[in-house]
């Protein structure tokens, strides 16, 4: 099929860029791998009753959610994207098995973010598993941990997975912040800039402490040398000066962008010094390296729900306006609006910054498992990066890291960060993994019948 | 200015077995690499070790091959011995499937002529028919109409292969050199000079064994290796548990289970994209080979470049202007690696190839010369 | 183990985890199915045999791999249950029947 506007990913950015280019008279097809429009920040929002213990933030995703149902917008839903021809072509696999291409003059990828990594000591045990995991469980079927629940870490997710539990009726029983003291230097050095335009949300980070230490959670800061203790599961938690018997581990050290895909394609990518990742170059719409292709929310910087949305309709407008809806001025004239709240938006985000910054990017033990899939730990990562492999891509070759179904997601900061550490380079000087197609697996016998109609590469 | 015994320029699966080979009588190897970015065949290898359909027509290169075949086990042993690293060397013959009669028929002529050109040398195969093949290939597809074995065929891991040979390479003393595009070549006689990633460096002998960057640098040393892109695909599944008793030549299980899919040749220059109608085809004829691996997920893929010599046969050369400096080009970099390692590198050690290798030359690339 | 919240107001279906019936929420996914059910991990890892469960539940770390309805190696997380869903445990690298497709 042949579309104006393919739109990857249904989270906030994907809802309003599929929902503003509808209403601007694109034809536009919006395509997820979940059942449910919400990504994963407003995931199951549809669902959501007004009481939700997930809270009031969360709520505000029924708004977008609505206005795409209601929007000309064809949104193949439990689609998963496993190649991306950059002429246009976004080849697709229905759960089913059955394969589709999806031809788009301009395709828009809200691929949002992912965790980062927290590779530590015991972290593959069964019992541990993100705090997002964790929400998600919560948002999607109402579930909560059973047992005694520890949250570690550091992040955006660490206090409101917390407050969140708590309203279920299942708070947990500590939470080990390992955020360092440098981070709350750093951070209040920046408070007097953010206090105007992020006051909602400093005024929300406050109210969420004062409710989790309410419920009785214990917080303990500055953690150090945590790690997961148990033999076939979780059994206990320790850390530097404590242990406690555990049920769950819930861990969360921020939030980076899912760049699978901008990897993929070869966008052109920079290093992130304040966010500690890597991000595809985009300008002021969102255009990337390749002029049909646009990155809106989470997958082009961390900058949070609500930007993620005005960054979807910046690149309706300006996709509306290549395709000759209107014309530059008025474009410019549209966005002015979504340009004001975006810097409102953004205020806050040198103070977050500074305040998520995570302790160590690399385990100090090389007994940690740093690649999930190929289950290679970090000495042996180490070793190999004495041996030579410049980057993560050489490394692949020599232990398998990055080689297994994830390739690559959950263990490439973590890589880098080993091979920048032999090497004593900065970590921008690492390149990042080069992720191919197929970008989730796809059977032999779906891609045996794929229609291949695009004869270019 | 550090000065080495010997440098080779270039740290993929040619480089390092050359450069292990040498190590290993005790020169002192300079291995100079480009960074994590770079072309690097070795890393988009099938690792096979084949060599059932080397040198129609150019019976020398069967003998080569041969001889690496046979000193694959040597090289296998002598490197998990140095390093701990197990190359997973299996050698238990080799299988490739025919789909439909006119398949089978063109590889039955292409078996006896490689047998009459080999000669006294020998050239031992079998053209399995389909229903001996389905015995021995549980969910053989029905187009399957047989296939050609010899028993000089198997596999190896490529990876762990250059992991174990740049590991052999820095255990017995060799400097590696990562990073390092050639800036600036000086050649004489049994006298070489480079700069490379800011560093000068010197040796009496030189070989050159950058891949697709030969092409380039060899007339900077008197050599020519006129080699080309040639790109090829492969896909890679899930992890299984083990299903077939030896490689099928363009079907083959790793130890680890993943069962890897290829072959495809394509002439797109430096483009190491992904082409989904190359990915399809590879697809289609694996299932019709085996109809269950529609049913098995595709994990990974990629697209690597071979580095195609005009005829496909490896070039050897040593340069007339300045003896010293040598090339080593070939696509077979696994198969080729012992042969590499035991007869090659000796060769450079001790000054001279050897006559054997002369049909490999550049030379004859030279028509009007030959004529 | 995860349990239904307090006030939760959802529908529940039956299924099978590893020979277990459990009842869990129609909305649930075949990795939360396993959770509900109690089970700490839902498969062995191909190369150690470690045990794993799931993660990340969204689908990015692949640690929730399982057998669902006979189809091995699937993403637990990404598979909505339905009515009698099998859901088994994955034991290392998945087995091949060449004569069944």
């Amino acid at each position: 099929m042949s579309t104006d506007v393919a739109v990857i990913g249904a989270g906030p950015a994907g809802m309003a860029a599929a929902t503003l280019a509808a209403e601007l008279g694109l034809r536009t097809v919006l395509i997820d791998e979940q059942d449910e429009p919400g990504g994963q920040i407003y995931r199951a929002v549809e669902r959501a009753s007004r009481g939700s213990p997930l809270g009031r933030d969360y709520l505000a995703g029924q708004a977008l959610a609505a206005e795409l149902r209601a929007a000309r917008v064809e949104y193949r839903s439990g689609a998963t994207v496993w190649h991306i021809d950059p002429a246009g072509a976004v080849s697709l696999a229905e759960r089913d098995g059955a394969a589709d291409t999806v031809e788009a003059a301009r395709i828009v990828l809200a691929t949002g973010a992912i965790e980062r990594p927290m590779p530590l000591p015991g972290w593959t045990l069964p019992g541990v598993m993100t705090a997002g995991g964790a929400q998600i469980l919560l948002k999607t079927a109402g579930l909560v941990p059973a047992g005694r629940t520890v949250l570690a870490g550091q992040g955006p997710l660490l206090y409101l997975v917390a407050s969140q539990l708590a309203r279920a009726g299942a708070p947990p029983e500590l939470i080990l912040n390992t955020a360092p003291h440098a981070n709350y230097h750093a951070a209040a050095r920046r408070l007097p800039r953010a206090l105007w335009p992020g006051r909602r949300a400093l005024w929300k980070g406050a109210a969420m402490i004062r409710e989790i230490l309410r419920a009785g959670i214990r917080v303990r800061r500055e953690v150090t040398g945590l790690r997961a203790l148990g033999r076939d599961r979780l059994a206990r938690v320790a850390w530097d000066g404590g242990d406690i018997a555990a049920d769950h581990l819930l861990l969360h050290d921020g939030v980076i962008p899912n760049v699978q895909i901008t990897l993929a394609l070869q966008l052109a990518h920079e290093w992130d010094e304040a966010q500690l990742c890597w991000r595809p170059v985009v300008d002021a719409w969102g255009r990337t390296s390749l002029p049909n292709i646009f990155v809106a929310g989470d997958g082009g910087g961390i900058q949070g729900a609500e930007a993620a949305a005005l960054m979807g309709r910046l690149a309706a407008l300006a996709i509306a306006a290549e395709l000759g809806r209107f014309d530059e001025a008025e474009c410019d004239r549209r966005a002015a609006p979504l340009r004001r709240a975006l810097a409102r938006e953004r205020g806050v985000r040198p103070f977050l910054d500074a305040l998520y910054r995570p302790a160590a990017l690399a385990p100090a033990e090389d007994d940690v498992i740093v690649c999930r899939c190929e289950e290679i730990a970090a000495g042996q990562i180490r070793r190999a990066a004495q041996l030579g492999a410049q980057g993560p891509n050489q490394l692949k070759a020599f232990t398998r890291c990055g080689m297994g179904p994830c390739q690559g997601r959950l263990c490439a900061p973590t890589v880098c960060a080993l091979i920048a550490e032999a090497h004593g380079k900065p970590l921008a000087a690492v390149p990042p993994f080069r992720p191919r197609a197929p970008y989730k697996p796809i059977t032999v016998g779906t891609l045996a019948e794929s229609n291949t109609l695009i004869a270019k590469s | 200015m550090r000065r080495f015994d010997a440098i080779v320029i270039g740290g993929g699966l040619v480089g390092s077995a050359v450069a292990y080979g040498m190590a290993r009588e005790r020169l002192r190897v300079a291995l100079v690499d480009e960074g994590d970015a770079a072309f690097r065949a070795s890393r988009g290898n099938f690792g096979l070790v084949w060599v059932q359909s080397k040198g129609r027509g150019a019976p020398h290169y069967q003998r080569w091959t041969r001889l690496s075949a046979e000193e694959w086990p040597k090289l296998a042993a002598d490197l998990g011995e140095r390093t701990g690293i197990d190359v997973g060397l299996e050698q238990p013959g080799g299988l490739q499937l025919c789909l439909g009669e006119d398949e089978f028929a063109a590889r039955r002529e292409m078996m006896e002529q490689m047998r009459r050109e080999a000669g006294n040398f020998g050239f031992d195969y079998r053209m399995i028919p389909r229903d001996e093949l389905a015995g021995m290939l549980p969910g053989l597809g029905p187009e399957v109409a047989g296939a050609s074995w010899t028993p000089y065929d198997g596999h190896a891991s490529p990876l762990n292969l250059l992991h174990a040979l740049h590991r052999g390479i820095a255990d017995k003393g060799g400097a590696y050199l990562p990073n390092s595009t050639i800036a600036n070549a000086a050649a004489a006689p049994d006298d070489f000079r480079i700069v490379a990633g800011g560093d000068e460096i010197a040796a009496p002998k030189i070989v050159l064994a950058a891949g697709l960057g030969n092409a380039a640098l060899a007339p900077l040393f008197g050599l020519s290796a006129p080699v080309r892109p040639q790109r090829g695909q492969i896909l890679v599944t899930e992890r299984a548990r083990q299903v077939w008793p030896m490689p099928l030549g363009s079907l083959r299980q790793t130890r680890e289970g993943s069962i890897m899919l290829g072959s495809s040749e394509e002439d797109v220059g430096f483009d190491t994209g992904q082409r989904l109608e190359v990915m399809r085809n590879i697809a289609r004829r694996a299932v019709r080979s085996f109809p269950f691996i529609a049913g098995l997920q595709i994990v990974r893929a990629w697209a690597a470049l071979r580095v195609m010599p005009p005829d496909g046969l490896p070039i050897y050369d040593q340069s007339e202007r300045y003896p010293g400096a040598f090339t080593a080009n070939c696509h077979s970099g696994v198969t080729l690696a012992a042969a590499h390692a035991n007869a090659f590198a000796p060769m450079v050690v001790a000054g001279a190839l050897d006559p054997s290798l002369d049909l490999f030359s550049a030379r004859r690339f030279d028509v009007p010369a030959a004529a | 183990m995860f349990r239904l919240r307090r006030d939760a107001d959802e529908a529940t279906v039956e299924v099978e985890v590893d020979g277990r019936t459990v009842l869990v929420p129609a909305n649930a996914s075949a990795a939360a199915a396993v959770l509900v059910a109690g089970l700490d991990s839902i498969r062995e890892t191909a190369v150690g045999g470690a045990p794993r469960g799931p993660y990340c539940l969204m689908g990015v770390c692949f640690d929730c791999l399982a057998e669902i309805d006979g189809v091995p190696n699937r993403q637990s997380c990404m598979v909505p249950v339905r009515a009698g869903m099998r859901i088994r445990r994955q034991r290392r690298g998945r087995a091949v029947q060449p004569n069944e497709h």
